[in-house]
Order: structure tokens, then C-alpha cells, then sequence
């Protein structure tokens, strides 16, 4: 039985209820594959016999697992690079210029994924400001349980240290743990990870430094863009950097910030007074 | 851009000059490290060469030692790829002179990835 339009339907108002993530049509074939493994866990055959099972006997985890089952997307390290590189090169010399030197350095990756984008931004700031396990507090959240524990775990498979991790941050930031990687103690330590759903209003966090919430907008509708950025800005010091993914921009979704050119990348920083 | 594929396994030879390729470079191949040196003093001018660790005749890391000793190579960027997955042995490599190292198995998203660390992918090629 596979999945019907009705079905396909409800799967994507369910997740635009849970997430404010748009699935758009012709979606169907995503639907299929990334809920199969849920549908064979449950004992049934397939997506469709999973979804009218959900639909007729409601339950809280079978809805949060297709949930995060359609919203986990990819990850890796250092993606697209210049937003990182441009953390040492001009962000960190810049706070530190401006803050006190006991002061807290707060960064936010939101929508972290497996955690490659914080332990990333961990590295940079390990190898570029001596004590930063104790100077910098990294908050990286998901909407989804597992990623969220995933980042905790800080282990990642060979697989996955293959994707763009330099092989000199590999060899001083991890330590090999049978056939996975496990990250030092204090890159986690300077880690914190917890669910948080963009689309809700947020939970206490903050003021955040340089916030990275990159590769996310791109999934949400332009009323949801607007609100996002507005959250996230009152979540960040006035003279915070906010980086996005390459395809996105605040430009004709939020006219408060200010773009700036960072090295071959761009950031965004809360427009004074508006 | 060139690059020379060098690895005993013919079809491993095969995979690594096919993702290359697809990349935009030109490729030739050797099944040793002695084999790519003699490639190399033949006058062939690589950009890149990706490399195995355990081959007959002259191994991987003997072939980086060597090229690195050369300051006519000095620009070639050096990359292994093995299945050679210990921590001390990346380090060995890396103190070597290979720029970077890729575990097998890999995809050809993971070269990719190395590659674009290293500012060695050429023009045009997506992320």
C-alpha cells in the first residue's frame, strides 16, 4: 500500500504544524524513504499502512519520530568553509577587542544537526584563544532528540570524519574508539545540547556572540523567516554576527539587519536602532 | 588541473581517477610509489596526487618522504587515500608531508570535501 495523496497530506500539515518546515509537493518520494525505516520498526510494510496507523490510533512518539525523520538533514564539517574560517580570522578578534576578558564568549548553532557544526566552531576557537574550554560556551540545539543526543556523544563514524575534517583536527581534537571517533573532553565540555524548535518561541538562552543558523531558512515559508530571525535576534548582543547558509539572506525578509562582507563570506549584524 | 592516481588495486585506481574526473581533472595512474616517480621524472607535472599506503616495490608514506625531499615537487599537494585508518598513522603521514588524508572507504562527496579544504577543486565544481 503506498503512501496516498490524503496521506502525503497529512503527513506534511503534520509537520508543518510540529516544525513550520513546507514540504512542497512532489515530496512523495522523500516521504517514502525517510519513514520506511519508522513503518519497519512498528512491524508494518510500509509508509502507508504507517501514516493510517497514526492517524487513527495518535501517538505522541511515533509523531515526533516523523517528524525528526523529515527534518534531519544533512551535515558536515567546516560546510562551505568561509563561515568558519571567518570565526579566528575576524569574528573572535573583534569580540575579543570588546569584551572583558572574564567574559563569556556565547555561540549558538541552531539546527545542529549530528553536532559537526558546533564541535567545527569548537576546534576553530580551541586552537585560535588559549582557554577557550573554559572562555566559550557553544549552545547547539535541533528539533530532533536524536540529534540532539547525537551531539552530546560527541562520536562519529569513520564515515562522517571523512567529510571535510582536516586530518590535523582529526588527530588533535579526537581519539579513535574502536570502528568511531570520540571527540576530546574538552571540545564537549564547551558543548551543550539541547532540543529547541525554531518555529515555537524560544526557550531562555543568550545573549548570544555569533550565532550560526545555516542551511535552515531555506525549509520554511516567509512568515516563519520573519519570525526566526526576530527570535533570534532578541536572543543576540546587539553587536553579534549571525551567519547563514550560502542560498539564504535577511534581505527582503527582515529589513533590521545589516549585511557585512567577512573575508569571502557574509555575515549579518543587528542594525542599530531599528 | 592533473592529478596522478596512485594505488595497486586497479579498480581502486579506477574509482579515485573516475571521482577526479568528475571534478574536472585530468588524470594519469601509477601502481606504486616507484612507478609515480618514475611518472614524475618523465617530465609529467601533476597538481595533486593521491596516494595509497601499502603498495609493492615503494609504499605511500617511502613516496611522500621522497617528493618531499625534492624541492622541485614542492609544490604538488599530496593526499593519501587507505584504508590505513590508525591514529598514529595519520600522524606519520601528515609529518611525512601529505597534505591531507581520506580513509577507505570514502565517497566521492568526502574527496570532494578534502579537496575544497585544500583550494584543489578546480573552477566551477559545486560544493
Amino acid at each position: 500500500m503506498t503512501l496516498t495523496a490524503t496521506g502525503f497530506d497529512w503527513v506534511r500539515q503534520l509537520v508543518h504544524r510540529e516544525s513550520a518546515i513546507v514540504l512542497s509537493p512532489g515530496k512523495e518520494y522523500l516521504v517514502e524513504a525517510r519513514l520506511l525505516p519508522i513503518a519497519r520498526s512498528m512491524g508494518l510494510s510500509d509508509v502507508g499502512r504507517l501514516v493510517d496507523s497514526v492517524r487513527t490510533r495518535p501517538s505522541s512518539e511515533a509523531t515526533r519520530r516523523i517528524v525528526e525523520a523529515l527534518t534531519t538533514n544533512e551535515t558536515s564539517w567546516f560546510r562551505d568553509g568561509d563561515p568558519f574560517t571567518a570565526l579566528p580570522s575576524t569574528v573572535l578578534p573583534s569580540l575579543l577587542a570588546t569584551r572583558g576578558p572574564t567574559e563569556r564568549l556565547r555561540i549558538w548553532s541552531a539546527a545542529c544537526s549530528s553536532g559537526q557544526e558546533a564541535y567545527t566552531i569548537a576546534m576553530l576557537l580551541e586552537d585560535a584563544l588559549p582557554g577557550a574550554s573554559t572562555r566559550v560556551a557553544i549552545t547547539a540545539t535541533d528539533l530532533s532528540r536524536e540529534m540532539v543526543e547525537r551531539t552530546r556523544a560527541g562520536r562519529f563514524s569513520q564515515l562522517e570524519v571523512n567529510r571535510g575534517l582536516p586530518a590535523a583536527m582529526l588527530v588533535r581534537h579526537f581519539t579513535r574508539a574502536g570502528n568511531e571517533w570520540q571527540v576530546s573532553p574538552d571540545l564537549r565540555r564547551m558543548v551543550t545540547a539541547s532540543e529547541c524548535n525554531l518555529a515555537a518561541p524560544l526557550p531562555r538562552m543568550g545573549p548570544f556572540d555569533v550565532v550560526y543558523l545555516r542551511n535552515v531558512l531555506i525549509y520554511f515559508d516567509l512568515p516563519t523567516k520573519q519570525a526566526i530571525l526576530r527570535r533570534v535576534r532578541a536572543l543576540m548582543r546587539p553587536d553579534g554576527w549571525l551567519f547563514l547558509g550560502a542560498a539564504e539572506t535577511t534581505l527582503g525578509v527582515d529589513d533590521t539587519w545589516e549585511r557585512v562582507v567577512v573575508g569571502r563570506s557574509s555575515a549579518y549584524r543587528p542594525l542599530k536602532g531599528a | 588541473m592533473r592529478a596522478l592516481v596512485i594505488d595497486d588495486s586497479r579498480a581502486m585506481r579506477r574509482i579515485v581517477s573516475t571521482a577526479l574526473e568528475g571534478f574536472g581533472y585530468e588524470t594519469r595512474q601509477a601502481g606504486h610509489g616507484q612507478g609515480a616517480l618514475d611518472v614524475l621524472q618523465e617530465g609529467y607535472a601533476p597538481d595533486l596526487c593521491t596516494i595509497d599506503w601499502n603498495m609493492p616495490v615503494m609504499d605511500g608514506l617511502q613516496f611522500v618522504s621522497v617528493v618531499r625531499a625534492n624541492p622541485a615537487w614542492r609544490a604538488l599537494t599530496l593526499v593519501m587515500v587507505t584504508s590505513e585508518s590508525e591514529q598514529g598513522q595519520i600522524v606519520r603521514a601528515l609529518a611525512a608531508g601529505a597534505h591531507e588524508y581520506v580513509i577507505k572507504p570514502f565517497t566521492p562527496d568526502a574527496l570532494r570535501d578534502k579537496l575544497a579544504l585544500l583550494g584543489m577543486l578546480p573552477q566551477g565544481v559545486a560544493l
